[in-house]
């Protein structure tokens, strides 16, 4: 990056550091915190989404609608998360291929799985082996945001089942009292007011969805787990910056960096609990008011 | 092969005994039933010791933490805010590369030889990582259900004369203990699920004797089909769940006996972490 960098065996000390620091491996490892943000950005809506579907769906009164939404939000309790993660990750690869082969291919005979192989014809592969690096990257990114997200949407279905069934009875009976249909009583009634019932449980969403971004390191992304391994083990003399084992230390980095995350989070969180209690009749509004007099 | 022979050969095979060799080829229903149900074992292992000795540190810290005495509470919210706000992954990841950093040979403490190598292993070092996660889990609901015993149960204990250390261990801790425990089960239940972490996080698997997850993954990377290993791995997880909310339950009643039946707090679960 700077020029004096040009040759890392003569310099010493703290221009060494410099030098070491900002070398190309490292400001790869520099972006890979933006491919974690970016997960963390593009998951947390995509799964809030999943999961008020979800929770939409387990309150249906059409039975086999319901025992969908029922299942998917029962799913993450008895199983590791983990394993849906390794699971779905070559599952949906898998699927989106074969779906593609039916399509591109009609006519291949051969079948798809042939003993221990999964062969679907050369145009079906996804994405298509002469495409750039660049998209095998981004296709494995896209797969592990859709896993994070089905998963965690079912934990947010949890949360917002539950809070949708927290919003006092009366509130939405007094809007049919007054004619409204049963889909604006959701929309006006019901969806203002569930917030403030699934902050809590949403925060911990929240907390739990950035202690998991690790796990990107699992399905292959080369995220900031991986850059930590890669750059922190022992280098020799035949690289440019010769070093011990340093992985101790760049755990040590990851891990600060994980702590700052969750505590501003926690911060930020509390503030807007504070905000959203502010006036309402529950046991934290009330205990706001009391302080208040 | 036969399916008991399989059994035979691989029912232990998570801890050493019976056939070297995995499978390799022709992949049966069986080996996978039985190989990923003896990874389970160190699941368990795992699971049951770190909660059982994270009990005891647990409650330390949370009575710790519920001290007025900054040098006793200052630790104790330093270490519970180190192990719940950071992930478990990052975790076993640094204190694998902290044991491998211990000397090979072993040190020398005041004139005794310590061997170190056994502590960079699974059995050692995972262990120690999940005993201190969940202890420092446990502790944060303790806290919480030692802030909300009742006052008044506080204050009839005083006017029937017991106090200090009889106060707190014949009402406030039975009753911390009987608030936390649906949580607590939670936890538990968490822990376990955690467990499949360990050897996806640096610990080496020596001589591929792996948990449940590592032999999923094993026959999923193998036979490239993960539309069976892991639905396998999954059967075995709600069944351990299910006997761990079973004996928790039992708990959950003992520690309920004394109240009326529509008092009594029920154990739901509720998904609460990845860590």
């Amino acid at each position: 990056m700077f020029s004096s960098c040009a040759d890392p065996k003569t310099l010493e000390g703290l221009s060494w550091l410099v030098c070491y620091l900002t070398s190309g491996k490292h400001i790869d490892f520099y972006w890979s915190f933006l491919t974690v943000l970016t997960l963390l950005a593009v998951t947390a809506p995509v799964a809030l989404t999943f999961g008020f579907g979800g929770a939409m769906a387990a309150r249906s009164h059409v039975a086999p609608v319901r025992l969908v939404g029922k299942t998917y939000t029962a799913m993450v309790r008895g199983v590791p998360d983990i394993v849906f993660f390794l699971f779905f990750v070559i599952a949906l690869d898998q699927g989106i291929e074969w779906m593609k082969h039916q399509v591109v291919c009609p006519d291949w005979t051969q079948p798809i799985r042939q003993g221990l192989e999964f062969r679907v014809c050369p145009e079906a592969k996804v994405p298509s082996n002469s495409s750039a690096q660049i998209w095998h990257q981004l296709y494995g990114f896209a797969l592990a945001v859709f896993t994070f997200a089905i998963v965690f949407g079912a934990f947010a279905a949890n949360v917002l089942y539950g809070a949708m069934n927290a919003v006092p009875r009366a509130q939405l009976e007094t809007a049919e009292s007054y004619g409204m249909t049963p889909r604006q009583v959701f929309r006006r009634i019901l969806v203002p007011q569930m917030w403030v019932y699934a902050l809590p449980g949403l925060s911990n969403l929240w907390m739990i969805l950035i202690k998991a971004t690790p796990l990107l390191f699992l399905l292959g992304v080369k995220d900031i787990v991986y850059w930590a391994r890669e750059l922190g083990s022992a280098k020799t003399q035949a690289y440019a910056y010769p070093h011990p084992d340093w992985r101790l230390w760049y755990f040590l980095f990851l891990m600060v960096c994980y702590l700052l995350m969750t505590r501003l989070s926690e911060i930020v969180l509390n503030k807007l609990a504070k905000r959203l209690n502010h006036g309402q009749a529950t046991a934290a509004g009330e205990a706001m008011r009391r302080t208040a007099q | 092969m036969t399916c008991w022979e399989t059994i035979g050969a691989y029912a232990f095979r998570s801890l050493g005994f019976g056939e070297k060799l995995l499978p390799r080829t022709d992949f049966t229903l069986c080996q996978q039933f039985t190989l990923i149900g003896s990874g389970l074992i160190w699941n368990v292992y795992f699971g049951a010791l770190a909660l059982m000795l994270g009990f005891f540190l647990s409650n330390a810290l949370a009575l710790s933490k519920a001290s007025h005495k900054p040098w006793a509470r200052k630790p104790a919210e330093w270490f519970i805010f180190v192990f719940r706000g950071s992930p478990l992954f990052i975790q076993f990841f640094l204190a694998y590369s902290a044991l491998v950093m211990l000397p090979r040979g072993g040190v020398d403490v005041l004139g005794l030889h310590l061997p170190t190598s056994w502590m960079t292993s699974a059995w050692a070092g995972a262990l120690f990582v999940l005993f201190l996660n969940t202890s420092a889990y446990a502790a944060e609901i303790f806290y919480g259900a030692l802030m909300s015993v009742p006052k008044g149960d506080l204050e009839a204990a005083e006017a029937y004369g017991i106090s200090g250390w009889a106060k707190f261990r014949r009402i406030q801790w039975p009753t911390m203990l009987r608030l936390a425990w649906p949580a607590y089960t939670n936890e538990a239940i968490f822990l376990f699920h955690a467990t499949t972490l360990v050897f996806f996080s640096g610990f080496p698997a020596f001589q591929q004797r792996g948990d449940a997850l590592y032999y999923a993954n094993y026959f999923a990377d193998k036979t490239f089909n993960p539309f069976v290993p892991y639905p396998i791995v999954a059967f075995y997880f709600i069944l351990l769940t299910g006997t761990l909310i079973g004996i928790f339950g039992l708990v959950n009643r003992r520690l309920n006996r004394h109240l009326p039946s529509n008092t009594r707090s029920k154990i739901r679960l509720r998904p609460q972490l990845i860590r």
